[in-house]
């Protein structure tokens, strides 16, 4: 470990998430995915901090979830004892809130979840931020292969196992998901024990999504995988290799009504219209 | 020159023994606080160890013999030297011969004790500690011959003038100086850390052992206490589970001491049979490494499989398992030693000195997991799942009864009260399980029984999550399970799951929740002896019975199963190890979801004992016991729960042509039949 290499400061927001069967409150299993990669800092850069942050309403259940992310930080020393969270009423925007309280007291990188469990969860909040704090993203994160000189040596996880290496300048906000590695478990004791710092915000109701109309996800269909291979080799093949356009079909110049008649076209072909 | 020697010697020894005792006390008492019924304990005492302790040492007769010659005979020695040399009364005219004959008695009786030790010690099994414990027969020789040798002149069988002169005083000398031998061993050695020190704690840890229910009574309590002791989780800010050796009560921490190092644990554990890394005797015996400080590099016993021993210490404030982050190092035990424990009792039932193996080992694990985060394997996704849907394997809860789907189960919710509430347990999400469920449930039709189950409203019973010592899944799931319960009127519980049958009938009450419990064996043999069942004769093979540990040690019942295999026509071909030295299937403590490897598979063992029998088929009462024993390859033998022979065996009931002797029973329904022929 060379000198220059200090401990990074690193922010991890949290959600509460939502269990996929009971719908139980939780810890998020992307965001829980992230404070394991932040947790995974110290080893390579001692004197890590990681603080956690959370912005939405305060209420037992989510309480209890948001401890679920504090029970991680058993033994792992970091200065995980607390959890900022910035108190807002239901239903506000969270993005504001989020970047002022980062802006305030920049870390050198944020880690959040792709993807939120509960309420609009459509992925956007990492961009909003990104975009807000005009700090560069990075989405899908598998690793942090090491910082240095304010340069982040990131790996990026790409369909199919697939890995891309990247440098990015710190700041940074990165995202991640089912690629990053697994949370550890949350142990009771330190997370009952642990404090939630939390700061009343100045409350920005979200206008769109009070407009909106929320009905359950269903489960999207999914086409059936017919498995043409005859042998292990080639299912083999076939899970292993990747993903190959072949049949698509780039359209250029062509009037709207070409257009719709290939994608018409596509669509008996592929047995959805008939 | 005897008669002023002997009496410095014998109140320097026991004055030694009583600073011994006070700094071996201090040692204790680094525990957490337990208070104790100080001086009923020590009433109760005598009792305890010569009715209960004995009921154990018993077992091996010969061993028992020896034990009573030796211990006996050492007891009323010294009360017996310490009169008749240490206070003179040997010279007094009217007490001395009567005194003394007594004292050459109990010497001789001792003296005879100590050579079956001494054979014993010849070729000891594999079991017993060597190290200090190969001079104790030597050390029982040396008291018990020197007494006898210089009380031999008291009574007048050698003149007096015998140890006198020239020759004599050497002989003097060297009797005194073996006698010195004997007592530093027997009573100095006592509190000081030799082999007797197990006579001072055991006989202190016997008086304020932490579970003195599981003691009989002269009225004729039978004497069990088998479930956990809860967790306070009422202080937010104190420390769960136990870290440090003093982290234990003091009479925990006093238990540990009084262990004889007998081994008789090692013999019957499963784990270490299997060469997973534990061995109970191991275990209490770093305990009292940790205890006093040091390291286990003077143990003398077999260790734990694939450890060797002297490369863990610890000390009364130091940790006992190593916090994961990344520390190299060992330090008392290794976490995956306490994790090989799959709580089967049968260490506790064999321990003669009463020591609770299980409440330990679960204390400790308390910590890894509650404060430490830290189970192994499938222990952090199946407590998760506990938290989140209620069951360990993380199924929907709504979805409890999908394999009762074409039986009309009688819901509680819809009908408020049953005679009999069936608890169907987590097996109601397992296929081969569910076998068994419709079985059990064909019979209670056929009994024609008033029954009702929770259905969805039921939730795991807490057993896994409280054995792999998340004390908090446990106790929410066990106070939501008590808050349904409650909402009910039954007049019992039946279940075929041992598991739910002991941490329901045993363990709930701590938390409020009392109720009158049944195992399916014992409410299945209560019905066909009131004559509510009626089997065909049985056909098939040879039939063996496997005790589940929770049903069998954990509470007692060994003869229920076996009186259906009785009626069924079944006559039981007992394994080697059956009833309460019944071999685990390797399925209790959450062992299968921490997975700790081993040379070879518990189940595997076990079920080579069912081939030992010759019997094509093991009846079994347990879900988990199925679950292992059937995941045997090669098996010979076929695993049937008790349930489903019971359900095959089945025949209409002879009662409805002969209603002249129509029993009355309260668990019958009151009017008519509105039983569903199942199948």
């Amino acid at each position: 470990m060379r000198p220059e290499q200090q401990g990074v400061e690193v922010a991890v927001l949290v959600s509460v998430g939502r269990h996929p069967i009971t719908g139980r409150a939780r810890r998020a299993d992307q965001d829980a995915r992230g404070l394991e990669l932040a947790l995974g800092l110290e080893r390579q850069l001692p004197g890590s901090r990681v603080n956690l942050l959370h912005a939405g309403p305060r209420g037992e259940e989510s309480e209890s979830a948001l401890r679920g992310y504090l029970g991680m930080a058993a033994g792992a020393g970091m200065g995980l004892d607390t959890l900022s969270m910035l108190e807002q009423a239901e239903g506000s925007d969270v993005i504001p809130a989020l970047a002022e309280h980062l802006a305030a007291a920049p870390p050198q990188l944020v880690i959040t979840g792709a993807r939120a469990e509960r309420g609009e969860g459509s992925g956007l909040l990492p961009y909003a931020l990104a975009e807000r704090l005009g700090w560069p993203l990075v989405n899908g994160l598998a690793a942090v292969e090491g910082i240095e000189n304010g340069v982040a040596t990131l790996l990026q996880a790409l369909p199919r196992g697939q890995r891309r290496r990247l440098k990015v300048r710190l700041p940074a906000v990165v995202t991640v998901d089912a690629a990053a590695p697994e949370a550890r478990q949350s142990a009771f004791g330190p997370a009952r024990r642990a404090e939630l710092e939390v700061t009343a915000v100045a409350a920005e109701p979200d206008r769109e999504l009070a407009e909106w109309q929320l009905t359950p996800a269903r489960k999207r269909p999914k086409r059936l995988k017919i498995v043409k291979a005859a042998s292990a080799r080639d299912r083999f093949k076939a899970a292993a290799a990747k993903m190959e356009g072949g049949s698509g079909q780039v359209l250029e110049g062509v009037s709207a009504e070409q257009g719709a008649e290939a994608i018409l076209k596509l669509l008996e072909t592929e047995g959805v219209l008939r | 020159m005897l008669d002023t020697l002997l009496p410095i010697l014998i109140f320097a020894a026991l004055a030694l023994a009583v600073i011994g005792a006070w700094r071996r006390i201090r040692l204790w008492r680094q525990g957490r606080p337990s208070p104790v019924p100080f001086l009923q304990g020590l009433a109760a005492m005598p009792r305890r160890y010569l009715v209960d302790l004995h009921h154990v040492v018993a077992r091996d007769k010969v061993m028992s013999n020896t034990h009573v010659a030796t211990a006996g005979g050492f007891v009323a020695a010294v009360v017996l030297m310490i009169l008749v040399h240490g206070l003179g009364l040997g010279a007094s005219e009217s007490l001395g011969p009567m005194l003394g004959g007594l004292l050459l008695a109990a010497s001789a009786l001792m003296f005879v004790g100590s050579l079956f030790v001494a054979k014993r010690r010849r070729n000891p099994p594999a079991r017993l500690s060597k190290g200090p414990w190969m001079r104790l027969p030597k050390s029982l020789m040396a008291f018990s011959v020197s007494v006898f040798l210089i009380t031999l002149p008291t009574v007048g069988v050698l003149p007096e003038a015998f140890l006198q002169g020239a020759g004599g005083w050497i002989l003097a000398l060297a009797l005194a100086a073996v006698l010195a031998w004997g007592l530093g061993e027997m009573v100095f050695g006592m509190t000081w850390g030799g082999p007797m020190k197990h006579a001072f704690a055991g006989a202190l840890h016997l008086a304020f052992h932490r579970r003195p229910e599981r003691f009989s009574s002269k009225s004729g309590g039978e004497g069990r206490s088998t479930g956990l002791k809860a967790l306070n989780l009422d202080d937010p800010g104190a420390k769960l589970g136990v870290e440090t050796p003093s982290d234990f009560t003091w009479n925990q921490l006093l238990g540990f001491d009084a262990c004889v190092q007998c081994g008789r644990c090692e013999a019957v554990c499963p784990a270490f049979a299997a060469g997973q890394p534990l061995n109970p005797k191991k275990l209490i015996q770093d305990m009292v490494v940790g205890l006093a400080g040091g390291s286990d590099a003077d143990y003398a016993g077999s260790p734990y499989p694939g450890k060797p021993v002297g490369e863990h210490h610890g000390s009364p404030h130091g940790p006992i398992v190593l916090s994961p982050k990344g520390h190299e190092g060992k330090a008392l035990v290794d976490a995956e030693t306490l994790w090989s424990c799959t709580t089967c009792r049968a260490c506790v039932e064999e321990c003669p000195m009463m020591i609770e193996h299980v409440d330990a080992i679960v204390d400790m694990r308390r910590f890894l997991t509650l404060e430490h985060g830290n189970t192994p394997n499938k222990g952090a996704e199946v407590l998760d799942n506990l938290i989140a849907t209620d069951n360990p394997g993380g199924f929907d809860p709504s979805s409890r009864l999908h394999w009762a789907a074409d039986l009309n189960l009688p819901l509680m919710a819809e009908r408020g009260e049953a005679e009999v509430l069936l608890w169907l347990g987590d097996g109601a999400f397992d296929m081969r399980n569910q076998r068994t469920l419709r079985a059990l449930v064909k019979v209670l039709r056929a009994a024609d029984v008033d029954f009702a189950v929770l259905g969805n409203e039921e939730r795991d019973s807490g057993d896994v999550a409280r054995r792999l010592g998340d004390e908090a899944t446990f106790q929410s799931l066990a106070k939501r399970n008590i808050a349904t319960l409650a909402k009910y009127r039954f007049q019992r519980i039946v279940t075929c799951d041992p598991h739910s049958f002991h941490v329901l009938g045993n363990e709930y009450g701590e938390l409020g929740g009392s109720y009158r419990v049944n195992h399916h064996s014992t409410y299945i043999a209560e019905l066909y002896e009131a004559g509510y069942l009626h089997f065909a004769p049985w056909k098939g093979g040879r039939v063996t019975y496997h005790d589940p540990c929770y049903l069998g040690r954990y509470n007692g019942e060994y003869d229920a199963p076996r009186n259906v295999l009785k009626a069924l026509g079944i006559e039981v071909a007992e394994m080697a190890r059956s009833g309460y030295r019944s071999r685990c299937c390797g399925g209790g403590g959450g062992a299968p979801i921490t997975d700790i490897p081993g040379k070879q598979r518990i189940p595997d063992m076990r079920m080579n004992d069912v081939k030992e029998t010759g019997a094509e088929l093991v009846a079994v009462g347990c879900p988990q016991c199925t679950a292992m024993l059937e995941g045997v390859v090669d098996a010979g033998a076929e695993v049937r729960d008790i349930a489903e022979l019971v359900a095959d065996a089945l025949v209409a009931n002879a009662l409805t042509d002969n209603p002249v002797v129509e029993p009355v029973d309260a668990t019958r329904r009151p009017t008519g039949k509105t039983a569903e022929e199942v199948t």
